[in-house]
């Protein structure tokens, strides 16, 4: 039994393997970049605008409102990558409907650079907001006790992000080939079906739970920016 | 009994119960907070969207934890690094 797309191996040169995973990968990409290319060439700002079009902007706009709820005031600084992981988690285990099609997000390859992605950008966007130091600063946040367990927590959330994403897609994708041993009538159907929203659940928490920690590496400089705001007021 | 047979029924009985009793907590802790999502929801309709947002990601954090029992499991059983050495040998 394959434990995950990782082990269809189409290429295989010395370091370089190019394996089902890559390539799903670069599909996932390649759709979703043309299919934005070519709704995104004609915009209208008119009454009259074209449905998908329309689509496109209910999808920005959530996105916006999600990201700004939790806290992020300027959400356009953060949809270009919280939006991207967004999308592309939830079509990469949205198109589980399609036939001997299978998720990337299923092999712990993906999930762990789409982890270690946020890993990179929370102190990317804290050190763009409060700078250096005041994002060291965040790392003493309570008292200068806390240090270890805050960097501990960096880690471990990271390594979470990854295994959650991963566990789940990959037990929906292991609860159906064992089904179908099984009973391969109508079962593997519904637990199909329960695999979607279990995918577009997983998406979303995978971008909320990013948003929550650049969240929480801006928000630790505000207090010296609404003195800045007083000040300039 | 020897090595090999050993590895067997050890990885085999850990697994059944490293799943068993990774569904049984998170599953309890999952019934309790959808609970108490469901009264406050009840209680106060006007913060459902906030609730169930908190709520989703607090399940997602709580079903992680059972998922990270499953993985276990399923190394045990499909990727088992001690069964690989010992056969290797």
């Amino acid at each position: 039994m394959k434990l995950s797309p990782d082990e269809t191996i189409f290429w295989q040169n010395g370091f370089f393997t190019i394996n089902l995973t890559i390539v799903t990968t670069w599909a996932l990409m390649l759709v979703l970049v043309i299919i934005s290319l070519i709704i995104t060439r004609r915009l209208k700002t008119g009454m009259l605008i074209s449905r998908w079009q329309c689509i496109l902007e209910m999808l920005v706009i959530t996105i916006n409102n999600q990201i700004e709820e939790i806290g992020l005031k300027n959400p356009k600084d953060y949809i270009g990558f919280i939006g991207t992981l967004f999308l592309f988690i939830v079509t990469a285990n949205i198109l589980i409907i399609l036939p001997w099609y299978e998720p990337p997000t299923g092999s712990l390859s993906t999930t762990s650079a789409l982890a270690i992605c946020v890993f990179m950008a929370v102190p990317f966007f804290g050190i763009e907001k409060s700078g250096i130091g005041g994002y060291l600063k965040s790392y003493l946040q309570p008292t200068f006790i806390m240090l270890p367990f805050n960097l501990i927590s960096e880690i471990t959330r990271t390594l979470a992000l990854a295994v959650r994403l991963f566990g789940n897609i990959m037990s929906g994708g292991m609860i159906i080939a064992i089904l179908l041993s099984i009973t391969p009538f109508i079962f593997p159907i519904v637990m199909k079906s329960l695999g979607l929203l279990t995918g577009m659940v997983q998406g979303y928490i995978f971008s909320i739970l990013a948003t929550v920690y650049i969240a929480a590496a801006v928000h630790d400089s505000k207090p010296s920016d609404k003195k800045n705001l007083i000040s300039t007021k | 009994m020897d090595n090999v047979s050993i590895i067997a029924v050890a990885s085999i009985v850990t697994a059944g119960f490293s799943t068993s009793i990774g569904c049984m907590f998170p599953a309890l802790g999952e019934g309790k907070s959808v609970s108490t999502a469901l009264s406050s929801i009840a209680q106060q309709p006007d913060a459902a969207p906030t609730i169930t947002r908190t709520l989703f990601v607090g399940l997602a954090m709580i079903e992680s934890t059972a998922i990270y029992c499953f993985v276990v499991s399923m190394i045990l059983i499909f990727a088992n690094p001690f069964w690989t050495h010992i056969i290797a040998k």
